[in-house]
């Protein structure tokens, strides 16, 4: 069926066409039509936000939310485009996949410096998975229905569609395409038999074997986490995640051991360290993950499966590197496990499992509790046990709150956790909330906060308001950029430049006056009854947590160390002398 | 050079750096080009010699040549980084192929009199190369050859009066009846 229409029509009946349902943006001079096409129908919702930055996020936390949903951002040329970056730097590194449309100045304008005016394709081209910026309207249709191939397939990842004014008045033929793909990019998603069978192999014959997953078991689907599940289950071996993986795996599971890595378990980074078989299933040896690479697991067989052939062999070399979607390699894996009739050696195994018993006693995630001041870890602690019968949704802001909330709420399900992990982007954590409370409106969305970071994108408060978005706004409130704090005592003396969170607004007044409702606690006493009240209250709400001013977030894996020299919760001594100077450079 | 690939340390980085020569076949869309440059130079990647022409208009691919050094992994990576760009249809390392036929042209002005006049005619008939221009005091000469004739060729006419030179970068192609 093809259709003439206008280059802003195309826009929106493309949206439509792909199914969606809500669109993040903030209007301008360069997407008018847009504006206006969007007005004249219903199907596609708008949702304004407060700064460009908010609806890259917001979509994000949308997709995230949403499993397999592409977020979709509408924001103008220049400065509206600009401020989209860093979201889009956010989704590039967390493989989220958005399309993000931009107006342009009129074609015989571009070049020219004209009023807000940039090189949109020229910034974001480092940004996207992809970018476009277009010259014809008969390419339009055709572009907008590739960007959202791009986006959604292969490693996921942001595009950007750059449309001139005069394109969107200019009009054309539109048609949906029938296949709906890119004309040439076709991502691998069926891993090598022969090498699966190998890794099967491999896996079957580990002595000390552990599960390293990561953000490609979320992204690839529902399915990937039940199919982990499930060759868990045959195996009977342990299970760590990435920051990004979190839900993938039950966190009330017995083979669980928690979040490995820098601010990772005792037992998950020491299960590391000496296993002799590690499997990565869509994870991707970050550094936060590795530590120091020459100390990183360094006897063992390494098999990591990946959709993203780059990834493999980047900073760490592995023996069997698979290149596909977890899911369809997990499918195969446990499928040949199956027909194989494969066996673990089951001494072993019990061996192993006592090991990593004796690591879990260590009780890595302990902290000093105290009657008179809340402890942060305490707080989220709480915060779990009193949410965890209704399937909230979490997100975060950057720092020590954010670890915290990785290690003290646990995840059943995946899709409930959403962070920004490789980007560590402050001010992340609202927009997101607002997008997954868009996708998910009867849910519980709690976005946990530091009292710093909260600030950098408080402006999508007035969104929340405006789409009465209940989402709840849990502030670890330590006057400090704790982490920032936290490295300067580890690194440089103690001396904290600039970290101290200085004339902070009364977050209470401030939740008021955008028609939210705050709350202050600073008495462990009676935090529970405060976050109780902050649950059943049905509007946007700040929740203000006094908490331990110099808290440490502990364990941790000092730069510059193994996974084997972690510093624990109950280390007493000057952390100053921990990291040498050959750490201290690096981040 | 490569960069450790890591925040940390002694990461294994003792591997011997090899140069490469990589074809690489392409959409003709803008910004393709930039995409590439910007990948190498995002990611620390050397560029040694580049070279862009579309090779098939009706398909409008371009085949771009590019000569990049480093260590193995740093070559299987820049590989895997280009082939995963949505307009890449095809990575294929020549060097890995073995020895590839690889050609350039240069443009190469002598000013000069007398005896140097002479010398750079001599030098230039015994290269091969040919003569594009002629004045009372210059030539412009043109060579096709590998880059170390090349840089041999310009060399000799450093000391015969060379003025300026410019250079096409390479163009490669591998031996036998395979195609890519």
């Amino acid at each position: 069926m093809s259709e003439m229409m206008t280059g802003a029509e195309m826009v929106v009946r493309a949206l439509q066409d792909q199914g969606v349902e809500h669109l993040f943006g903030y209007p301008g001079g360069a997407v008018l039509p847009i504006y206006d096409a969007i007005f004249q129908q219903d199907k596609v919702k708008h949702v304004l936000v407060r700064h460009e930055q908010g609806a890259v996020h917001a979509a994000e936390g949308y997709a995230r939310s949403g499993a397999g949903k592409v977020g979709c951002v509408l924001v103008t040329s220049g400065p509206g485009a600009t401020n989209a970056v860093t979201g889009l730097t956010d989704a590039l590194l967390d493989s989220i996949p958005l399309v993000v449309i931009t107006g342009q100045v009129p074609t015989h304008l571009i070049g020219s410096d004209a009023f807000q005016e940039c090189d949109t394709v020229g910034i974001t081209r480092s940004c996207t998975k992809h970018n476009y910026l277009v010259k014809s309207i008969h390419d339009l249709p055709r572009v907008l229905h590739e960007a959202f191939y791009v986006a959604a397939n292969g490693r996921p990842g942001p595009v950007v569609i750059d449309i001139p004014k005069d394109i969107q008045f200019a009009t054309g033929t539109y048609s949906r395409p029938r296949d709906n793909q890119h004309k040439t990019y076709r991502p691998v998603v069926k891993g090598d038999l022969a090498k699966i069978k190998a890794a099967v192999e491999l896996i079957a014959g580990a002595k000390k074997p552990i599960f390293y997953t990561g953000g490609g078991v979320i992204n690839s689907g529902p399915q990937a986490s039940a199919l982990l599940r499930e060759l868990a289950r045959l195996t009977g071996y342990p299970v760590t995640s990435t920051l990004m993986g979190l839900g993938a795996f039950p966190a009330a599971d017995k083979q669980w051991l928690g979040m490995l890595g820098m601010h990772g378990t005792y037992e998950a980074n020491l299960a590391m360290h000496d296993c002799d078989v590690m499997i990565n299933i869509g994870a991707r040896f970050d550094d936060r993950i590795t530590g120091r690479i020459d100390g990183f697991s360094p006897r063992s067989k390494k098999i990591h499966i990946d959709i993203d052939p780059s990834s493999i062999n980047k900073t760490v070399k592995v023996d069997i590197g698979i290149v596909g979607d977890c899911a369809h390699v997990l499918e195969d894996m446990v499928r040949i496990w199956r027909e194989t009739g494969a066996q673990t050696d089951k001494t072993a195994l019990a061996a192993w499992w006592t090991q990593i018993e004796g690591w879990r006693g260590r009780k890595s995630l302990a902290y000093k509790q105290s009657d008179t001041i809340i402890k942060p870890q305490y707080a989220i602690e709480r915060l779990y046990q009193l949410t965890k019968d209704r399937d909230p949704f979490i997100t975060t802001e950057v720092g020590q709150h954010q670890m915290w909330a990785a290690q003290h709420f646990h995840f059943q399900e995946p899709n409930r956790w959403m962070t920004s992990g490789g980007l560590g982007t402050m001010g992340y954590g609202l927009p997101a909330a607002i997008g997954v409370q868009m996708k998910n409106p009867k849910a519980l969305v709690i976005d946990i906060a530091g009292e710093a970071s909260i600030l950098m994108n408080m402006q999508e408060m007035s969104t929340a308001v405006q789409y009465r978005l209940p989402v709840k706004i849990f502030i670890l409130n330590n006057e400090y950029m704790g982490m920032v704090r936290q490295w300067q005592e580890l690194l440089h003396g103690g001396r904290y430049s600039e970290s101290y969170s200085e004339s902070l607004p009364d977050f209470v007044k401030l939740a008021e006056a955008y028609g939210g409702h705050g709350i202050r606690c600073d008495d462990p006493a009676k935090l529970d009854a405060a976050i109780m009240e902050m649950i059943e209250t049905p509007k946007p709400v700040i929740f203000d947590c006094i908490v331990a001013k110099e808290e440490n977030c502990f364990p941790m894996i000092p730069s510059g160390k193994a996974h084997n020299e972690m510093i624990l919760p109950d280390f007493e001594g000057d952390t100053g002398q921990i990291i040498d100077a050959k750490g201290k450079q690096l981040v | 050079m490569s960069k450790p690939a890591t925040h940390y340390p002694n990461a294994p980085k003792s591997q011997p750096s090899k140069r490469h020569t990589l074809a690489v076949i392409v959409d003709n869309e803008p910004g393709v080009l930039a995409r590439i440059a910007g990948l190498f130079s995002g990611r620390g990647y050397n560029i040694e010699s580049l070279t862009v022409s579309e090779t098939e208009h009706e398909k409008h691919l371009s085949r771009i040549t590019v000569v990049t050094s480093g260590t193995a992994s740093v070559i299987d990576q820049i590989k895997a980084h280009l082939d995963r760009l949505v307009p890449v249809h095809r990575v294929v390392d020549l060097t890995e192929q073995g020895e590839a036929i690889e050609r350039e042209l240069a443009l190469i002005k002598v000013v000069g009199k007398g005896e140097h006049r002479v010398e750079a005619m001599r030098l230039a008939s015994a290269f091969g190369a040919r003569t594009l221009d002629a004045s009372l005091t210059s030539f412009v000469f043109e060579l096709t050859g590998s880059t170390e004739e090349i840089e041999r060729f310009i060399k000799m006419m450093t000391v015969v009066g060379l003025t300026e030179v410019s250079r096409t970068g390479i163009a490669a192609m591998s031996r036998g009846p395979e195609a890519m």
